[in-house]
């Protein structure tokens, strides 16, 4: 049954790209929405199955047989991978059921649903696998399907650019990642989880020596795992693809930013917690390289226009969080702020997906404005979501916030000044969240009359999605609340101990409570920030923005990384293609052997052909000649 | 007794001869001939030969020049024939269609 699970999207994905363009073309959501449904109740059942505490490892067959050395295709079902595949799943299903709506009509449909099932597979790949090859293999699955939907509209260069980009920024961290698979391999010779993971102590002190520096290996392995997992996830310094793949048909910004993709990296590292926790220099790089990430994104997203690109960098902020968490080692924490951030960033993207289909793509907030008449389930649930994401009590985004925010505040002395770094971040996010829906959503509409005449609530195929993500978005924190307000009310730590261990230092009440009152009033003050500066006196931002002329506008050019990766990266590789690659190897070496040897040849024939008379008595000639001189030779070689 | 000498002498002359007009007449079936008559110089070598050494091999080898020239004949005549009738011309200078 446990192989149904990835089976389904991927038999969906094979229906739809064989026989999609001739017989299938528009009804390719009947083939790929049961087939993801159908994953969901499964993993519901495995998730069922790993409740009590079981874990299940199932090998398949064997993938690679070498000597001593066996890969297997196999399951491991544990608790983290339980939550993940409810995660993957029931968001999958709901943004497939979306796209019915916001997809409809377009020329690639069944190619749409192709992709996206293939999407679901390899993420559930991902997750599910019991080694780390064929976690290797989902890794790079979900980034082959990220590029081909992010260059989904093809036809549109800037379309196009933004899948190579996000394909070739990963290609970076995933090569560190091979690198850590590889030495893992070396180190323990074998790839299945548990074997390495109950061999990790036996290691602790041994020695690797790169370029003649000596370095722990387990700290070099997991800094070269988390290399992979800081690509995928989008941090610093690879997070530069994330912002650029909104340029994808808003459901795949959905699914990659919720369900899918950059949710891998937090898993991967989440999984190899036996080996982090063995390096307390790769833990304090995670968390160090997660705060930073969270209140660096946080800053980009409260001056942009593009309402998906602010989105997106809060999705890049609250992926810091989570790497945060990990990095200070609550990785419950961690996996609870992924879970729950999946449903209200879903939320998010489908409800800005809602807004972009009713302008007729218009992406830019300071041309909306007032659709909260025109669009109330739209506004209703972005409210929710943006609530949730802000951290107001009693919403999902509430609960697994404060519980990272806890945990770090106890994290000893960087983890205090991470924690500010974080405090921060929340503060900003609640601030853009609620400048994007006022300036969306309130005051009076600043697009053209041709749009204000076509908006329009979106159909109840993309509602409805909508109303069951803002369900998720209120109440999927509720099985993690903190031990002071319920006992036994963190029923998903207590579920997920078994593999991430329960973080050990436990404070004060009064210093939780401390930290989860000064984080709501930050939320609430980054609200009334953005109610005073956008619906009470509108000229404050322009004021604010020329006073500030200089910060404002290195946030609006998200701190030049862009500009930067392209003078240091980007144009000197093309430099040197073209001159070196394309001009002097491929014109001179390639083409001057390729053209060469005809041209010799040609030249020799040019003179050859001149014997070729077509005179017989001229051959006849030749003949006779060539036979005196071979009776020459045969008579007086002698 | 005839000496072996005259019989190589009469042999090369009639080679000669066929080199000769193999080289320098234009008529293809003039051409053929010469070929013919080296042939045929060959096989007067070769019987000569036989004779002189008591041996049998060089008459067989004759038999077989004899054949390879009856079926050259066949196919040579044919093909002069075919030509003639593409092109009513069997002079070998305007056949020259595979000139380089």
């Amino acid at each position: 049954m446990l192989i149904l699970i990835p089976l389904l999207p991927f038999i969906a994905f094979l229906i739809n790209i064989l026989f999609g363009r001739r017989f299938i073309r528009d009804r390719a959501h009947y083939v790929s929405i049961p087939a993801v449904v159908g994953s969901f109740i499964l993993s519901v059942g495995a998730f069922m199955d790993v409740l009590d505490g079981r874990v299940i490892n199932v090998n398949l067959y064997e993938w690679v047989i070498s000597g001593s050395f066996v890969v297997p295709v196999g399951f491991l079902i544990d608790q983290l991978t339980a939550i993940m595949l409810i995660v993957v799943t029931s968001i999958s299903s709901l943004i497939f059921i979306y796209s019915v709506g916001y997809m409809h009509g377009d020329r690639g449909y069944y190619r749409f649903f192709a992709y996206l099932s293939l999407f679901v597979f390899s993420m559930l790949v991902l997750v599910m696998s019991n080694n780390f090859l064929l976690l290797y293999f989902g890794w790079e699955a979900v980034g082959l399907c990220s590029y081909l939907l992010i260059g989904f509209w093809y036809e549109r260069p800037s379309a196009s650019n933004a899948g190579k980009k996000a394909f070739i920024v990963n290609r970076f961290g995933d090569f560190g990642f091979g690198l850590g698979i590889i030495l893992i391999f070396l180190t323990f010779g074998s790839l299945e989880y548990l074997k390495v993971f109950s061999e990790a102590g036996s290691i602790l002190g041994q020695k690797t020596s790169i370029f003649g520096l000596e370095v722990e290996t387990i700290t070099l392995i997991c800094l070269l795992l988390f290399c992979g997992a800081v690509g995928k996830s989008a941090q610093i310094p690879l997070h530069v693809w994330l912002p650029d793949a909104m340029e994808g048909p808003t459901p795949v910004s959905a699914l990659i930013h919720a369900a899918t993709m950059v949710t891998a990296g937090v898993f991967m590292v989440a999984r190899c917690n036996p080996l982090f926790n063995l390096s307390h220099t790769a833990m304090t790089t995670v968390a160090v390289v997660g705060g930073v990430t969270a209140i660096f994104a946080a800053s980009i997203g409260l001056v942009q226009n593009d309402i998906k690109r602010i989105i997106a960098y809060s999705t890049v902020s609250q992926l810091g969080y989570m790497f945060l968490a990990l990095g200070v080692g609550a990785y419950t924490a961690g996996i609870f702020h992924l879970y729950t951030h999946a449903y209200f960033k879903a939320l998010l993207f489908l409800g800005s997906g809602s807004v972009i289909h009713a302008l007729h793509d218009e992406m830019n907030i300071q041309r909306m404005g007032g659709l909260k008449r025109y669009m109330p389930i739209t506004y209703w649930t972005f409210v929710i979501a943006s609530l949730s994401i802000s951290g107001i009590p009693g919403l999902a985004g509430f609960f697994s916030k404060d519980e990272i925010l806890y945990r770090t505040f106890l994290g000893g002395g960087t983890g205090k000044i991470l924690w500010v770094l974080g405090t921060i971040a929340a503060l900003m996010t609640a601030f853009y969240s609620f400048r994007l829906i006022y300036l969306a959503f309130h005051g009076d509409f600043r697009g053209s009359e041709e749009q204000l005449r076509h908006v329009h609530e979106s159909p109840p195929v993309m509602t409805i999605p909508l109303i069951l993500l803002a369900i998720g978005a209120i109440a999927a924190g509720w099985v993690g609340i903190p031990s002071i307000f319920m006992e036994h009310g963190d029923r998903i730590g207590e579920f997920l101990a078994p593999v991430l261990g329960r973080p050990e230092a436990e404070g004060a009440h009064s210093t939780e409570v401390m930290v989860m009152t000064l984080s709501v009033i930050v939320s609430i003050i980054g609200i009334l920030m953005a109610y005073i500066m956008y619906v009470k006196k509108t000229d404050l931002p322009e004021r604010m923005g020329s006073a500030l002329r200089p910060i404002y506008t290195m946030l609006y050019n998200k701190y030049w990384f862009d500009e930067f990766y392209h003078v240091t990266i980007v144009r000197p590789v093309l430099r040197a293609s073209e001159k070196v690659f394309l001009g002097f190897f491929d014109g001179r070496i390639i083409e001057g052997v390729v053209n060469g040897v005809p041209d010799l040849i040609g030249s020799f024939s040019q003179r050859f052909r001149r014997i070729q008379t077509g005179l017989l008595s001229s051959y006849g000639l030749i003949m006779v000649l060539g036979a005196i001189i071979i009776i020459w030779a045969v008579i007086f070689s002698r | 007794m005839v000496p072996l000498s005259w019989y190589i002498l009469l042999s090369t002359v009639v080679f000669g001869i066929g080199v000769i007009g193999f080289i320098i007449r234009r008529n293809l079936i003039m051409i053929f001939l010469s070929i013919e008559l080296m042939l045929n110089s060959v096989n007067i070598s070769l019987a000569a030969f036989s004779h002189y050494l008591q041996s049998m091999t060089g008459q067989i080898l004759v038999f077989f020049v004899i054949t390879v020239a009856a079926a050259e004949a066949a196919i040579g005549l044919a093909i002069i024939i075919a030509l003639y009738r593409h092109k009513p011309s069997i002079t070998a200078e305007e056949v020259n269609l595979l000139k380089g």
